[in-house]
């Protein structure tokens, strides 16, 4: 059983609180637009790349430019510049899929001292492991209801 | 029995130690900061030719220790005891380190406090008759405090603004008996009390905002001991906090105001101090490395050449772990105190 607060933690709590500085959120938001529609104008075109010169069918290309993306996320977090990108860009860089490459290469880079079984291996998805968890459960719960409703 | 304790929670040195001399090993961008001149070595690569950070945090311990001894002429075997502890879990850089240096050892965990509670224990030993000689030393190293604590380096996001930057670094204090005539760094520089921290808990849980948990417990320490010691703010000339940072210092201020002390004009943080605004580390330095590298250079050399007297040294934990952190418990905090003077 969890404490009940006193009187003092409260008042602390709300003097904290009131003081503490914020992050500008609209700063933020901002550059969250500003860096995610850069990321995906180049997912754009790397789409329009498949598309016309490379002439791939409509169910290959969302793959097509999954895939270049991801090594593009991959790419950049192993050279070091994903980071910094996401120290400026916040939300624009992780949320489109190049931020799940770099959640997934970062502790894959991280923890290569701790052996390619126990390190790697199991750290791999320390962070990706709940998008995937509840991204794969959501789709089958929606799987499962669109068939119940057919 | 003589009874050295004064009050509630301090505790009198009647023979007190002297601090003969002391280390300390910084990063690159602590190097880059406006204390960078005094620190004895700064790192270029964060790995310091390791195979791994931890490594290099142990090396940094082992070598902060050995680097004190060396300027003074004397050997690791000449220590009676070395007292000391880092953030990592199980406080390796602390153990393997002492593996290294091969004496008696005591490893300690008060999270960012542990230079405070070394130097205090230290004394203790020394003031007891227990030992001689002793050596006093704390680490910390921002990316293996990131890997445990947070999330992986190569991780794109943004930090929030209370957030603190872990200091690279390792501080060493020497500590002798009063009767030691060999070759010292400091000339007499003594621990003349300590006051023991409480666990205090205000209910901060946001793991971001380190320094306003902190506070409390800083500010309690520093009300018990002029207390216990009735003794005012005016007989110190600095009164120094760990790593509360910039919005943890503001907190402790308006504490300490609350209980009718102004510190506001003695009081600096270590971790505000190691960085400076223009490298953008959010609210300054944490880590017990910070406090340890700041007194150990910085401080110690201000006391040596008589800008200051009398300084109160407040080095502030947060006792969490990640563990208890996704359980959502808030954040224990603790302060120990040490009165460092120049007699």
């Amino acid at each position: 059983m969890k404490n009940p607060q006193t009187a003092q933690q409260k008042q602390y709590q709300q003097r904290v609180n009131e003081k503490m500085p914020r992050s500008n959120v609209l700063s933020q938001c901002l550059r969250a637009f500003v860096s995610g529609g850069i990321i995906c104008c180049i997912g754009q075109a790397v789409r329009a790349w498949g598309q016309g010169p490379l002439g791939l069918s409509e169910e290959n290309l969302a793959a097509f430019t999954a895939m270049v993306m991801v090594f593009l996320g991959a790419t950049l977090t192993g050279l070091g510049v994903y980071d910094k990108i996401g120290t400026w860009a916040g939300a624009g860089s992780i949320v489109p899929i190049t931020g799940f490459a770099n959640s997934v290469v970062s502790p894959a880079m991280e923890f290569k001292r701790e052996g390619f079984v126990m390190g790697v291996g199991a750290k791999l998805f320390s962070i990706a492991g709940p998008v995937l968890v509840y991204g794969i459960s959501a789709s089958i719960l929606v799987g499962l209801v669109t068939c119940l409703l057919k | 029995m003589k009874n050295k304790r004064i009050g509630r929670q301090t505790l009198a040195f009647p023979q007190p130690p002297r601090i003969i001399s002391s280390a300390a090993i910084v990063g690159d961008i602590e190097g880059q900061g406006p204390l960078g001149a005094y620190f004895d070595q700064v790192l270029e690569d964060d790995t310091w030719g390791e195979a791994s950070w931890e490594k290099a945090e142990r090396k940094m311990f082992e070598q902060t220790v050995r680097r004190a001894l060396q300027k003074i002429d004397l050997e690791s075997s000449d220590l009676d005891c070395l007292l000391g502890g880092d953030l990592l879990n199980q406080i390796i850089s602390a153990n393997f380190a002492a593996r290294e240096l091969k004496t008696p050892f005591l490893g300690l965990y008060g999270a960012c406090s542990t230079m405070a509670e070394s130097l205090l224990l230290g004394s203790i030993l020394i003031d007891g008759g227990y030992a001689d000689r002793v050596a006093c030393a704390a680490t910390s190293h921002f990316c293996t405090a990131e890997r445990q604590f947070r999330n992986p380096l190569e991780m794109g996001g943004q930090t929030t603004p209370t957030a603190q930057r872990t200091v690279t670094g390792a501080g060493s204090t020497i500590l002798a008996d009063n009767g030691y005539g060999g070759k010292a760094l400091y000339g007499n520089v003594q621990v003349t009390a300590g006051t023991i921290g409480r666990v205090i808990d205000l209910g901060i849980t946001d793991s971001n905002n380190m320094g306003a948990a902190m506070a409390p417990a800083a500010a309690d320490t520093l009300c018990t001991h002029l207390s216990d010691t009735g003794r005012s703010i005016r007989d110190y000339d600095l009164i120094v906090t760990g790593d509360l940072g910039r919005f943890g210092s503001e907190m402790f201020l308006e504490l300490c105001s609350d209980h009718g002390i102004d510190a506001q004009r003695r009081h600096l943080d270590c971790g505000n101090l190691i960085f400076s605004a223009a490298q953008k580390v959010d609210c300054g330095g944490s880590g017990c490395g910070c406090s340890a590298c700041v007194l150990n250079s910085y401080l110690l050399g201000r006391l040596e050449q008589g800008e200051l007297r009398r300084i109160f040294f407040i080095a502030t934990g947060a006792l969490m772990s990640t563990t208890s952190g996704m359980q959502s418990d808030s954040i224990p905090g603790i302060a120990h105190g040490v009165v460092l003077e120049r007699r």
